[in-house]
């Protein structure tokens, strides 16, 4: 624990950039000036699967403005080289997509082309009068009728002799539709070459990834490539790889020696980047009269593409949620022609939760236990995936505040038992865990002799407050007001970060950030107790605390000095230091997670199967939380996501040429704000110390595991209907 | 520099016979209180004459398609979707985008109560969101939460936040 008083960290402060936010001042990718940037707009596939015959691009180079068309027949050949070089991509295992090296259509909507033009108008209508002709073949869109590849497979016990054995047997079989991320912000990137270094202005949760990426296609040393990404104009995933737009928008300005543009329109989001992959999910279950788990077993299929093997953590909530002494899991990919798929918000925990937590409560309602007592009598007592002890698991207070303060004892265990006119209202609860991830991370910590302090990391902020959260780290630190701290971010020159993804980046980044500061302080405090002409001199340097830009002795705050008096007088300009964290190697000792609980209630239309979330209210153990204000507003958003998630989301793909037919915002649908009504976040008081340094575990995932699987068990409380396919729509309830 | 020469690329040589260039059209509307004539490609519509010629690029595109709201600016005091109003239609108009909400250093009372009550977080749908909202206000849509909610539902936040965006258009409603 630090020694420094801690102001900034824990206090309901506001963003730092939120005047930025507010005003329209925050540049997003597409949004930064650069000179003479033209713009780039893709020509799609209109194919599911086959071949490029011809393409002819007369009618788009006779538009005035356009300057050029690149398609396969006149791209350069690039190296693409593995990007394993530096074990620094999220490229999933396979042979990437290589933007117009080849005739060949791997999935509908794939990038054919590419019409540059000196305005966006006649780029769009260049890109439209392109004429792309095809050898089609039927592509394999569907995940039920698609040839799966070898499964993944795990096990402990004898999950058949336990079902086997088991006095009380499920048997259930789940859908989950593909969720996209739908950012509001559309992917977009600015590329620049300046002889052969580019600089490339991305919508990007990881500048590395892209920079890697971007250097892997070209045949580039990584350093000649800088990526900058101040603002995110939020991501939930969409942005953890270097897409095939990117390396397109540098193709261009190479091409035609100028700086180009290029945005993705927000049909082109659904197959340009990655999605949360469909899922078909069998779970059978055993369990003792009494609740107690004896087997599970899971068989699940899904969604990759036929040229990238993409998986994800949908295995650990199986191993590890409740005490089930024999396991059984069997995770395969089915390979369709669709475009490589990516982590999405709460990755595989979400999709693993859905299934576990809604045949938890049926196994609840068929033993008629309270689904809290079920889940409480199943709470195991080590990680028995691994035999470790865990860090920190406080499931069971979440329980037990989430009932009392949701007012859990006024729901009626009996289905469809309360009624308000047409409305059927139940009540719904889940538990939920995610991993707490780390990853190595550095950041540069500069204290100048003004007494104020600039922090450089790579790290990104796509809406969570990696700006705010960081900045209060750094302040308290350092002995700093927020207002002193300059915290940078987004940019490959800064030191590296690992990526703005899987709820790691307050431990790993702020851990970075705490180390760095941490040194400057102590450099200064060093300074003053070994300067005769300070007031501290001589003093023991563990009695010295810094407040307000002020060193000054713990017990008696009279004695000190400032840090620019401190610095002046010894002719320094500034203190420095590069501060990092890595994660402990070699075996853990424990196993760390995040947990919730997560209710909710709903009403159900009995006549139209129209439902309506109520409230909902979600209680987390999630370690030390830095910033309670923009911690509230990720689970609250959270809880929007998840409310898409179980009632809305769902593509919609025409299996006979592989188009997805609701690639936009009107027909693919996300909570809006009549959708959302009261929803509440409480968060555990405390900390993990074994965890990281802050004591945090993540928070960005957790608070979304769990949300549908609330909404779902809420909606057969209310309904006596057990809808096992996300999204729960109208047509499935009636 | 600013939005003449939209059209005035010409195709490079390698372009069969050149096809008409494209029409343009001389409008004149007003944009935060300065007065603004402008030759633009007749497709061109107000949120890229915004982003694209005027380097206001605090209106957001979301969508291009009416759908996510993040383009929302005031035309003659009314809330409008930029992305599907074409600039040619906008002569004698007044455009108020968020650049142009602010007086001076002293933010608008919504834009102040977004940050207050934290009502956003990505930003990127903001923009739109308090555009939406003083539109919302103006039109007295705010005798309750619910009807703030319905009013307010033009505006998608990916982010979720929309519990507090009806916080932060009650407190500026309830000030008035
Ligand atoms: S960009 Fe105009 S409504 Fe979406
Ligand atoms: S704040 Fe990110 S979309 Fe609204």
């Amino acid at each position: 624990m630090s020694p420094q008083p801690q102001a900034a960290v824990g206090a309901p402060l506001s963003r730092v950039d939120g005047r930025l936010k507010v005003t329209g001042k925050a540049k997003y990718a597409a949004e930064h000036n650069v000179d003479g940037a033209v713009h780039a707009v893709i020509v799609d596939a209109t194919i599911g699967r086959g071949r490029i015959t011809s393409i002819d691009t007369r009618a788009a180079l006779a538009q005035p403005g356009v300057l050029r068309v690149i398609s396969h027949r006149n791209a350069p050949k690039l190296p693409y080289r593995d990007n394993a070089m530096s074990n620094k991509s999220n490229n999933p295992p396979g042979r990437r997509l290589r933007v117009f090296q080849d005739d060949r259509v791997l999935f509908h909507g794939q990038p054919v082309a590419v019409v540059i033009a000196t305005t966006l108008e006649a780029a769009q209508h260049g890109a439209s009068l392109v004429k792309v002709h095809y050898d089609a073949a039927p592509p394999s869109t569907e995940l039920t009728k698609a040839k799966a590849d070898k499964p993944t497979k795990y096990a402990r016990g004898d999950a058949e002799a336990g079902l086997r054995n088991a006095a009380v047997r499920m048997d259930l079989t789940y859908s989950m539709a593909r969720n996209h991320h739908n950012a509001m912000e559309p992917h977009a990137t600015i590329a620049r070459w300046t002889g052969d270094k580019l600089t490339v202005w991305d919508k990007t949760q990881w500048v590395l990834g892209t920079q890697t990426e971007i250097a892997a296609a070209f045949g580039l040393p990584q350093d000649d490539v800088r990526v900058i990404s101040p603002f995110v104009g939020g991501g939930f995933g969409s942005g953890l790889r270097g897409w095939p737009h990117v390396i397109i928008a540098a193709l261009a300005a190479r091409v035609t020696k100028r700086p180009v543009k290029l945005v993705l329109s927000r049909k082109q989001q659904y197959f340009g980047t990655g999605f949360r992959p469909a899922y078909e999910y069998r779970l059978r279950v055993g369990s003792d009269r009494h609740g107690r788990l004896a087997a599970m077993a899971h068989e699940l299929d899904a969604e990759t593409s036929s040229y990238e093997t993409f998986t994800e953590g949908v295995l650990p909530p199986g191993q590890m949620l409740y005490s089930t002494p024999n396991v059984q899991q069997t995770y395969r990919t089915v390979p369709l022609d669709v475009n490589t798929p990516i982590w999405m918000r709460g990755p595989g925990f979400a999709t693993a939760s859905f299934v576990i937590e809604s045949a938890m409560d049926e196994l609840a309602h068929k033993l008629d236990l309270d689904p809290i007592e079920l889940r409480r009598r199943n709470e195991p007592d080590e990680d028995q995936s691994s035999g470790r002890p865990f860090s920190t698991r406080r499931l069971r207070e979440c329980y037990s505040v989430g009932a009392r303060e949701f007012g859990w004892h006024r729901r009626n265990a009996k289905p469809r038992s309360r009624r308000e006119g047409d409305w059927l209202i139940g009540m719904g609860m889940a538990a939920g865990v995610y991993d707490t991830a780390r990853m190595p991370a550095q950041a540069r910590v500069r204290l100048d002799a003004d007494g104020t302090a600039v922090v450089e990391t790579a790290s990104s902020d796509m809406g969570p407050g990696t700006y705010t959260s960081q900045t209060q780290v750094a302040a308290d630190a350092l002995g700093l007001t927020m207002r002193t701290v300059d915290f940078r971010l987004g940019d490959s020159l800064f030191p590296p970060t690992p990526p703005h993804g899987g709820s790691m980046t307050m431990a790993s980044v702020g851990s970075a950030v705490l180390d760095g500061c941490n040194q400057v302080r102590r450099q200064a405090i060093k300074l003053a107790v070994e300067d005769k002409e300070s007031p501290l001199y001589g003093v023991d340097a563990n009695d010295i605390v810094v407040r307000g830009g002020r060193l000054h002795l713990k017990n008696n705050p009279t004695r000190g000095e400032k840090y620019q008096q401190l610095l002046s007088r010894n002719n320094r300009t500034h203190l420095e230091a590069q501060g990092s964290f890595a994660p402990p190697s070699g075996t853990q000792r424990y196993s760390f997670y995040a947990y919730n609980a997560t209710f909710a209630e709903v009403a159900v239309d009995a006549t139209l199967g129209l439902v309506r979330v109520r409230r909902m209210l979600g209680v987390y153990d999630a370690g030390r939380i830095i910033s309670p204000t923009l911690a509230d507003s990720q689970a609250i958003g959270a809880m929007v996501g998840g409310i898409g998630t179980a009632l809305l989301e769902h593509t919609v793909t025409d299996h006979r040429d592989g188009r997805i037919v609701n690639a936009n915002l009107a027909d693919y649908l996300v909570p809006v704000n009549a959708d959302v009504p009261d929803l509440k976040a409480i968060y555990l008081d405390g900390e993990d110390r074994e965890a990281d340094p802050l004591g945090v575990k993540g928070l960005g995932e957790v608070v979304m595991i769990g949300v549908a699987p609330a909404i779902a068990n809420a909606v057969f409380n209310a309904t006596g209907r057990r809808i096992r396919q996300l999204p729960i729509t109208a047509e499935a309830l009636l | 520099m600013i939005a003449g020469g939209v059209t005035a690329g010409s195709a490079l040589g390698d372009a069969q016979a050149a096809a008409e260039p494209a029409p343009t059209s001389r409008v004149a509307l007003t944009v935060n209180g300065t007065r603004r004539t402008v030759t633009v490609d007749n497709r061109t519509s107000l949120l890229d004459l915004l982003r694209e010629h005027f380097g206001l690029t605090g209106s957001k595109k979301g969508c291009n398609a009416g759908a996510c709201g993040a383009c929302t600016v005031l035309v003659d005091g009314q809330r409008v979707n930029s992305c599907l109003t074409l600039t040619v239609r906008l002569e004698g108009a007044e455009v108020t985008t968020i650049e142009g909400l602010a007086d001076g250093d002293e933010l608008h009372p919504l834009q102040q109560a977004f940050i207050e009550q934290d009502a956003f977080q990505c930003g990127y749908c903001t923009p739109g969101q308090i555009m939406s909202g003083v539109g919302c206000i103006k039109e007295g849509h705010t005798g309750s939460p619910e009807e703030i909610r319905e009013s307010m539902s033009g505006n998608i936040c990916r982010c979720g936040c929309y519990v507090k965006i009806v916080r932060a258009v009650e407190q500026t409603a309830g000030r008035k």
